[in-house]
């Protein structure tokens, strides 16, 4: 194989057929892979959840990960917020011209652990090179398809009033680990992504306290974003309690010197619970058993005192909103 | 800042001695504006506006700089970005600011323009080195916080020998927006929390004005909770006592005396010059512009830049809002009109403006 991808690895012919059997074949593969059809013969009890995400994070390698497992992770989490167990994943890439081939070898066996590790088998995939300029080195789209394993499913409507509201460790971490890596910026401690497969966690947790309301992974627009669309989808308000929402030293600092606010950025390795308050104990013991939510706290309730609205109790004992992020952060002038 | 000596300073326990002393002292409505927008945020996010007593009203004036960036002068940016062989290179807070038409440097990138979002000025430079083709041009906002760092990264550039780093600068300078707001008794303000990083490099003797000419009291403050408090009992206190005084409580960051190399560097650079200030109008002496020395890098000038002065959005009352004469909830265009996401005026733009923050923190 050339030492850089070309047009002619996305033409379907030769050079297709080679970067498949020795790249994507050679890490990703598996016995209904393997076989190269037009689609791919699926195994499946019904109802299934399904999903699909594009990843474009730049840079392509951070601290913590690479796009290639956080397409993995970020498509196997979505598809067990649902209360399923992810089975199945495609994944179609979009290449740019002149992208080191060591480079794309690199990020697909990362994809190839990462799929390994959370049990979900890559049976279908597609390959576009564009010319250069076009895209940034590599996108990624993943879809999933999972076997729910809960009746109701958790869903974002479902919050009540006397839920408690649980997340399973510090929030921010992949946001800033990402941001400070673009920017170039060292800080004293490295910030670390947080990107990881939750579903092995989460299928323990709905197996010992099935009457879980809500999951959701708090990615693109964080905890402050994900809360707020709960509180709107189920009329409910979720109050906070600022102390007790869990943030790395080395997050808030690099927060503060930034001018971001940790409840806004992204996580990948992380999820928010809510469920009947009696049960919060039960579902913090299932959690902090596994490593990836040993930090799991319980950070508030939900109440109907503001419905559709986000009350944060600060460290002073104040109340403020904690609304909804308007486009992205940005750094401020001083 | 280390962050155990931060801690002390958001200790609730202190702060609620501090909120007890102060509802001791009061004696009658206390109106304080704070000049600067992170006091606004820190006031807000802190939720210590919430816990403050309601004889303390709380004004944000124009220390936000998105939020006085004039409409004329956003004009310009937009003038500028679209331009052949033109990357425009800003903070990020500066992109959503409507111009006169409505349109922004959002827009405008979205048309084509090159637009880059940099952390720094520093970061502006790096960009001209990578495009040798292309002309950077820094959009210069701000106070005297920010007007050394960009004097600076004009001097880096002359060494550099860098040509094609331009600013297009529109600084503006604080004492004298104070003097407007000083002057106009509808605002009814008693008294004053000044900005910290401005001070850290101008110090505290021109706003000695203050006290000694309108007979009110101020604060050099820091940005913690136990800071503003601090201010707030400084302030009442001195208003019972009957004297005006303007004090440092900041000290631990501020001198008394300015930063004279920051404002060496300021002052080769830049000399002052009249501004237009979006709600306060034109202030004499109140901007900064380049001097002599440095005409190469002023992009009003390379590009033939007019600062045509337009006038205020339709139904923006960010100037009453800026003045303390308006809170902006009683704005009538507040959540229905203007919303950030569809911002009418710059104090809902800005991550610092007073409307931003109503909407953003403020339990109904």
């Amino acid at each position: 194989m050339s030492d850089r991808i070309l047009l002619d690895c996305g033409s379907g012919g030769r050079a297709s057929h080679r970067l498949v059997a020795d790249l994507f074949l050679k890490h990703l593969g598996n016995p209904e892979l393997n076989r190269l059809n037009d689609a791919a013969c699926l195994n499946l009890k019904s109802p299934l959840a399904m999903s699909t995400d594009t990843f474009t994070v730049d840079p392509i390698f951070f601290p913590g990960g690479d796009i290639g497992s956080l397409a993995v992770h970020g498509t196997v989490n979505d598809v067990s917020m649902l209360g399923a167990i992810p089975r199945y994943l495609t994944c179609g890439f979009i290449v740019e011209e002149g992208l080191e081939t060591d480079v794309l070898a690199r990020v697909v066996a990362s994809m190839g652990t990462a799929a390994r590790e959370a049990g979900v088998l890559v049976v279908a995939g597609d390959t576009k090179v564009v010319p250069r300029g076009m895209v940034d080195k590599i996108f990624i789209n993943t879809t999933g398809v999972g076997e729910i394993f809960v009746d109701p499913t958790p869903s974002g409507d479902r919050a009540r009033p006397g839920d408690a509201i649980l997340v399973t460790g510090s929030m921010g971490d992949h946001g800033l680990a990402v941001l400070s890596t673009r920017q170039g910026l060292a800080f004293d401690t490295p910030v670390v992504s947080d990107a990881a497969s939750l579903n092995h966690a989460i299928a323990r947790l709905l197996r010992a306290v099935p009457e879980v309301h809500v999951l959701r992974d708090p990615t693109r627009g964080g905890l402050g974003t994900t809360l707020n669309e709960i509180a709107e989808s189920s009329g409910v308000c979720c109050e906070i309690v600022d102390e007790a929402i869990p943030v790395r030293p080395e997050v808030r600092d690099g927060c503060s010197f930034l001018g971001l606010d940790p409840l806004y950025l992204a996580n990948e390795g992380k999820f928010l619970c809510i469920l009947p308050g009696e049960l919060a104990d039960a579902a913090l013991d299932v959690l902090r058993g596994d490593p990836l939510c040993a930090g799991a706290v319980r950070i508030g309730t939900v109440t109907d005192a503001h419905p559709g609205k986000v009350v944060l109790t600060t460290r002073l004992g104040g109340a403020r909103l904690l609304t909804m992020l308007e486009g992205e952060q940005l750094p401020r002038i001083c | 800042m280390h962050q155990t000596l931060l801690r002390q300073f958001r200790d609730p326990e202190l702060c609620h001695t501090l909120l007890t002393r102060l509802r001791a002292e009061l004696d009658g409505e206390l109106r304080f504006m704070e000049v600067c927008g992170t006091h606004t945020v820190a006031i807000f996010q802190s939720g210590l506006r919430s816990l403050l007593p309601p004889q303390v009203v709380h004004l944000s004036g124009p220390g936000c700089p998105v939020c006085v960036t004039h409409e004329s002068e956003v004009n310009a940016f937009l003038d500028l970005a679209g331009r052949p062989g033109v990357i425009v290179a800003t903070f990020g807070d500066l992109m959503r600011v409507p111009g006169s038409r409505g349109r922004n440097l959002k827009s405008a990138q979205a048309e084509g323009a090159r637009v880059a979002v940099v952390y720094s000025p520093p970061d502006a430079l790096a960009l001209a080195r990578d495009n040798p083709g292309d002309t950077v041009v820094f959009l210069g906002v701000g106070f005297e916080t920010t007007a050394p760092t960009v004097a600076g990264t004009v001097l880096m550039a002359r060494e550099q020998g860098l040509s094609n780093f331009k600013v297009l600068a529109f600084h503006k300078l604080v004492p004298p927006a104070l003097e407007v707001l000083l002057s106009d008794t509808e605002a009814g303000i008693d008294a004053f929390i000044l900005p910290g990083h401005v001070s850290a490099v101008i110090g505290t003797e021109p706003y000695g004005f203050i006290a000694s000419r309108f007979g009110k009291s101020a604060t050099v403050t820091g940005f913690e909770p136990v800071d503003i408090l601090e201010s707030l009992l400084f302030l009442a206190q001195r208003r019972r006592q009957g004297r005006a005084e303007v004090k440092n409580l900041y000290r631990r960051v501020v001198s008394d005396t300015s930063n004279p190399r920051a404002l060496e560097v300021m002052n080769r650079v830049f000399r002052p010059c009249d501004a237009l200030w979006r709600g306060l109008g034109r202030i004499p002496d109140s901007g900064l512009e380049f001097t002599d020395e440095f005409e190469d890098v002023d992009a009003k000038r390379r590009y033939g830049l007019s600062i045509e002065e337009c006038p205020p959005l339709p139904g923006c009352k960010c100037g009453e809002v800026l003045r303390g004469r308006l809170r902006p909830d009683q704005c009538p265009l507040f959540k229905k009109a203007c919303t950030p996401a569809k911002p009418v005026g710059p104090c809902m733009v800005s991550t610092e403006g007073s409307c931003a923050a109503y909407y953003k923190y403020q339990v109904e």
